[in-house]
């Protein structure tokens, strides 16, 4: 008879001749991974059994109210509109200024002293806590000169609370994750790329504008998801600059940029006012909210992969296959 | 137990290697080249019909550096359009540090330096502007590397002037499918120029880029071993394309693959250490050099 094909055999190595502490750190290994999938699936199914348990269709289309019976509270239309106004502007501030960034350090970066600093800038802006960019932002944007970005009381004293400026310091939030993104993918273009456009004749600004960008598309897509996840979920820049007003309030008298210049909240600062942490102690509408953030953010994630993206196939390493 | 033995080892024909006797022929032509594979016959020298030679570049007495340690030590070269002109040496010889200075990309290295003149049709390229030189002497590299758009933009990308209106796609559609053309990859891709070029195959994105450093007419192509990084049909498609290109436009190519410069050049330069050693005929070079270094080098070339 002919032999039947051979056997792929299992595991060729035995644990037995491992030392325990070897043996010890593998079963840790496996441990903290089921952990974490246990916990994502955790929060994942609590919310959205929460969520469903809690939200009505109409919380997301009934404007709030400030009523402490919770049947006359109204829903959560304005929160909703604050963290997606609040996103899409803190981004759409951030990744100009973070592509620019990267650009600068990848394709030019000289003096390298001041390519060391502004590398520092971008980290240091990376780790200050959110509470911090607030309070700062709150510092800057109450300078008289810069009373047009808020509410101005009368006698002079400027608010310094608003749309915009919530969107400006929530946009140092997303700079560092988009700087990072976008400087890793020009880093992975092959110098030869770059060569090829100057040997056609071509400067510099067009080889960046005409061949690098296109390149780098998706990883500031990538950025541009984690960035807006982060902003989605700060809730510190948003109770100290955006006002943390229970309804989206426009400057009156200015159609848009009423609006820009008014006060808000997000989903984050409604469900920190409404579970029992905050004031409202409505765990119902809080459980609601969240899970409609989650789900924001979920969105939010896809349609940028999508948008910014575009359709260019896989994402990593175009050139070295 | 027979069916646990391994399957035998086949043995690799003892003729493979084929020895090259550089006899000249009767004629006194070119030397016939036994038992070199089919394809180095199709393209064999002495079927090449031969085309004038206008001489478009020189370079004179050409010295590069990188930070003071020098790469080419004073080199003087003709190119001419009508012949391919291959560089060959060993690695790190200084062939394609001359072959980059040809078209001033060694200026992007910051420690480079560089004396001597270059002459394209008499004139100093440092007296040229560098965008419009480099739509002269474009070139085409050993990683395939076309850009992040459709196999139409590519071309039109080097069609398109620096700072001038940009013309619209219609306008150039003529152009582009010219190029494409003469680069011998139109036929393929006719029904796919709006498709992603990164999505084509390794000799395809070659040919495109041929194609792409071919759309603004140079005068002068620089092939950077052009063929390195693709498999043998798409080398052999894109060498018969050189010994075609050759009479439109000079050609320079660097090659490490001895038989590549033996099929498809008509001069060929060796290169050691920096100095030229030996600038002639590709027959002198290959069966008859003057220089021991070059006998020694060559020696490999169909061993």
């Amino acid at each position: 008879m002919a032999a039947a094909a051979p056997k792929r055999t299992g595991a060729v190595e035995s644990y037995s001749t491992w030392r325990w502490t070897d043996r010890l750190a593998l079963a840790l290994c496996w441990a903290c991974g089921i952990a974490l999938c246990v916990a994502a699936a955790s929060i994942l199914l609590y919310m959205g059994f929460r969520g469903l348990q809690y939200l009505r269709p109409e919380l997301l289309f009934e404007r709030p109210t400030g009523a402490v019976d919770q049947t006359k509270s109204g829903g959560i239309l304005d929160p909703i509109l604050g963290t997606l106004m609040l996103t899409v502007l803190g981004t759409a501030i951030a990744i100009p200024l973070a592509v620019c960034v990267a650009i600068w350090l990848v394709e030019y970066g000289r003096p390298a002293g001041l390519a060391r600093a502004v590398e520092s800038g971008v980290e240091i802006v990376a780790g200050t806590p959110s509470i911090v960019l607030a309070i700062f932002g709150l510092i800057i944007f109450q300078q008289p000169w810069l009373g047009w970005l808020s509410f101005t009381a009368e006698g002079g004293g400027v608010f310094g609370r608003s749309l915009i400026n919530a969107s400006i310091m929530m946009s140092f939030i997303a700079l560092p994750l988009v700087v990072g993104a976008t400087r890793e993918g020009l880093n992975a273009i092959p110098g030869h790329v770059r060569e090829a456009s100057y040997a056609l004749g071509k400067t510099k600004a067009a080889t960046i504008r005409r061949v690098l960008l296109p390149a780098v598309r998706p990883s500031i897509a990538t950025g541009t998801a984690l960035g807006m996840g982060r902003i989605a979920g700060d809730t510190a820049i948003v109770i100290i600059l955006l006002g943390n007003t229970l309804l989206i309030e426009p400057q009156e008298g200015m159609p848009v940029l009423g609006l820009l210049t008014g006060t808000g909240s997000t989903l984050t600062s409604y469900v920190y006012e409404n579970s029992p942490a905050g004031e409202g102690g409505a765990y119902e509408k809080a459980y609601a909210a969240a899970f409609v953030l989650l789900l924001v953010v979920l969105v939010l994630n896809f349609a940028v992969a999508r948008v910014v993206g575009g359709s260019s196939t896989s994402r990593s390493n175009l050139w070295n296959r | 137990m027979e069916s646990l033995m391994p399957p035998p080892v086949r043995r690799i024909a003892a003729d493979r290697q084929a020895t090259v006797a550089p006899a000249p022929s009767s004629n006194g032509g070119e030397p016939a080249l036994d038992g070199a594979p089919a394809r180095a016959r199709g393209l064999s020298r002495p079927d090449r019909p031969r085309v004038p030679a206008i001489e478009r570049m020189r370079a004179e007495n050409l010295v590069l550096a990188y930070g003071g340690k020098p790469a080419v030590k004073g080199v003087s070269l003709p190119i001419r359009q009508g012949e391919v002109l291959a560089l060959i040496g060993p690695s790190g010889c200084g062939k394609t540090t001359l072959l980059r200075s040809l078209n001033r990309l060694t200026e992007l290295t910051p420690t480079a330096t560089r004396e001597g003149r270059i002459l394209l049709d008499g004139q100093d390229v440092d007296q040229l502007e560098v965008t419009q030189l480099r739509r002269r002497i474009s070139m085409v590299f050993q990683q395939p590397n076309p850009f992040p758009m459709s196999v139409f933009d590519n071309v039109a990308y080097a069609l398109r002037e620096q700072g001038k209106k940009r013309p619209g796609k219609k306008e150039l559609a003529p152009q582009v499918e010219e190029a494409l053309v003469r680069a011998g990859l139109f036929d393929e891709v006719r029904a796919d120029l709006q498709h992603p070029a990164l999505r084509l195959s390794g000799g395809q994105q070659q040919r495109l880029c041929i194609a792409r450093a071919l759309a603004a007419r140079p005068e002068v192509l620089l092939l950077d071993e052009p063929c390195s990084a693709l498999d043998p049909k798409s080398t052999e498609v894109i060498e018969e394309l050189i010994v075609r290109l050759r009479e439109e436009v000079a050609i320079v190519i660097v090659t490490h693959n001895l038989q590549q410069a033996y099929r498809v050049a008509d001069n060929v330069a060796f290169m050691y250490l920096g100095d030229l050693v030996e600038y002639g005929p590709t027959d002198q070079i290959f069966h008859a050099p003057t220089q021991h270094r070059t006998r020694e080098y060559v020696g490999g070339a169909f061993g």
